[in-house]
């Protein structure tokens, strides 16, 4: 037991060392509508199967209602939907949030860390579906390989309800 | 007297439903086969045409509609309404998990002759005694059972609901009937009476048939273990159908049973 006790910070202290970043950008264009809502947007990690290697982030109204706060329209991210998003008990924290505005959002990811844990060595998807009211829907996704032996930047686009996604990795 | 008109026209229908030939579809659309929320419902229509999914000839009569909820348990349809060519009801999806709604028909068929002339008789089991006239010859009494569904999962797909009840055409999933998507195969596995249902025709049709110049059906046969795969051209609700008939009537002196299974399912997009 003491042992045990005495090893836990000599780990801790050896974490950050090891620890690798993922940083993510998702650019959520300006749309010039006459109806506008923030979009319902999730980001999540793929492995080569589809299955969900780490639910990084959902946004979504957070407007309490009968209905429940936003969660009604979580269904239309199809994709993220099915891929585990109707798994998961929202809110979570660190991974659900309110929508966000147009513009670049920067998240953060580290090794380890929730919400990204220890991510095995592999090859993955960063994928990002953004779902509009009275708009459209898209999916971006990005393929890398885990962990970077380099820093490494990773980028796609998407054409409608997605500006360029981002993918910084450093080893 | 309409809806006494409207029950024996439906279970007119339903009785010539297997012999495909007929053509009209029985069908239940659901405005929405994934949610979520907390108080979720769902509508459903329900009704009879030849084109999917355009209510343009009969609805379906609402005292035959069941909806299993995910413990298994029967739920009632709530706001039903009965029109000239659809029915509507509501499903408030109380529990996690998939509901079932389906609409079963069945009955039974006579055909005989009396003084020489030729008779025909609709009706179920408790009435067949007395409505075949003692002096009747050449008694054909069949049987038929028809089952019409369609899923909606509130959160996660779950399976009790979709428990075979060992009686008819069935269908349960290998892929969940509330996960298809467009260019992914899907798995189901047709019974009869609770067992495989081998060999036999399911044919798929997408909606909207109004506005396209061919029914452009998806035919596959099931394999030995009753199962057969389906790939979806494209988003959309579909309806599938399988029919068969045999000598396994549970009802005397009826010999041939006649079955079909239909469900609409749908597709969403990548």
């Amino acid at each position: 037991m003491r042992r045990l006790m005495l090893s836990m910070p000599a780990l801790l202290l050896a974490a950050p060392a090891m620890a690798a970043d993922l940083n993510v950008t998702v650019q959520i264009p300006q749309l010039d509508v006459a109806e506008y809502h923030r979009p319902y947007t999730a980001v999540w990690i793929e492995r080569e199967d589809h299955s969900v290697a780490a639910q990084l982030a959902v946004w979504y109204a957070q407007k309490e209602s009968k209905e429940g706060a936003g969660t009604k329209w979580l269904p239309e991210l199809r994709q993220w939907w099915r891929r585990g998003g109707r798994e998961l008990q929202l809110p979570i924290d660190g991974v659900s949030g309110a929508t966000r505005p147009a513009g670049d959002q920067r998240l953060s990811f580290h090794d380890g860390k929730a919400p990204l844990g220890p991510l095995p060595a592999g090859k993955y998807e960063l994928v990002v579906e953004a779902a509009r009211e009275v708009g459209g829907r898209e999916v971006v996704r990005v393929p890398f390989t885990w962990p970077a032996s380099a820093p490494q930047q990773l980028a796609a686009k998407g054409s409608s309800e997605l500006g360029a996604v981002k993918l910084d990795l450093a080893p | 007297m309409l809806k006494q008109t409207l029950k024996w026209s439906a279970l007119a229908l339903a009785l010539s439903l297997p012999l495909a030939a007929q053509a009209h579809k029985m069908w239940l659309v659901p405005s929405a086969t994934n949610v979520s929320g907390a108080d979720p419902w769902v509508t459903v229509d329900a009704a009879v045409s030849n084109d999917l999914f355009y209510p343009d000839h009969m609805p379906v009569a609402l005292d035959r509609v069941t909806v299993i909820a995910p413990d298994g348990q029967a739920v009632q349809p709530e706001h039903g309404v009965t029109g000239q060519y659809r029915s509507v009801f509501d499903v408030h999806l109380t529990q996690p998990g998939t509901y079932k709604v389906a609409v079963i028909n069945g009955g039974l068929f006579a055909n005989y002759e009396l003084n020489g002339e030729k008779k025909r008789w609709r009706g179920d089991a408790t009435e067949l005694a007395k409505a075949i006239p003692a002096g009747a010859k050449n008694v054909d009494v069949s049987e038929s059972i028809n089952r019409v569904e369609t899923f909606v999962t509130n959160g996660k797909p779950s399976d009790m609901a979709l428990k075979p009840t060992g009686r008819g055409l069935e269908l349960v999933p290998v892929t969940s009937f509330t996960d298809l998507a467009a260019d992914e195969p899907a798995t189901f596995q047709l019974l009869l009476d609770g067992k495989p249902a081998a060999g036999l025709k399911v044919v798929a049709i997408a909606g909207e048939t109004r506005y396209r110049n061919a029914q452009d059906e998806l035919d596959v046969t099931t394999g030995k273990d009753g199962k057969f795969s389906l790939k979806w051209p494209h988003a959309g609700m579909y309806w599938i159908s399988a029919s068969t008939q045999d000598d396994k009537a549970s009802v005397k002196p009826a010999k041939q049973r006649r079955l079909s299974y239909a469900a609409t399912l749908e597709v969403l997009p990548q």
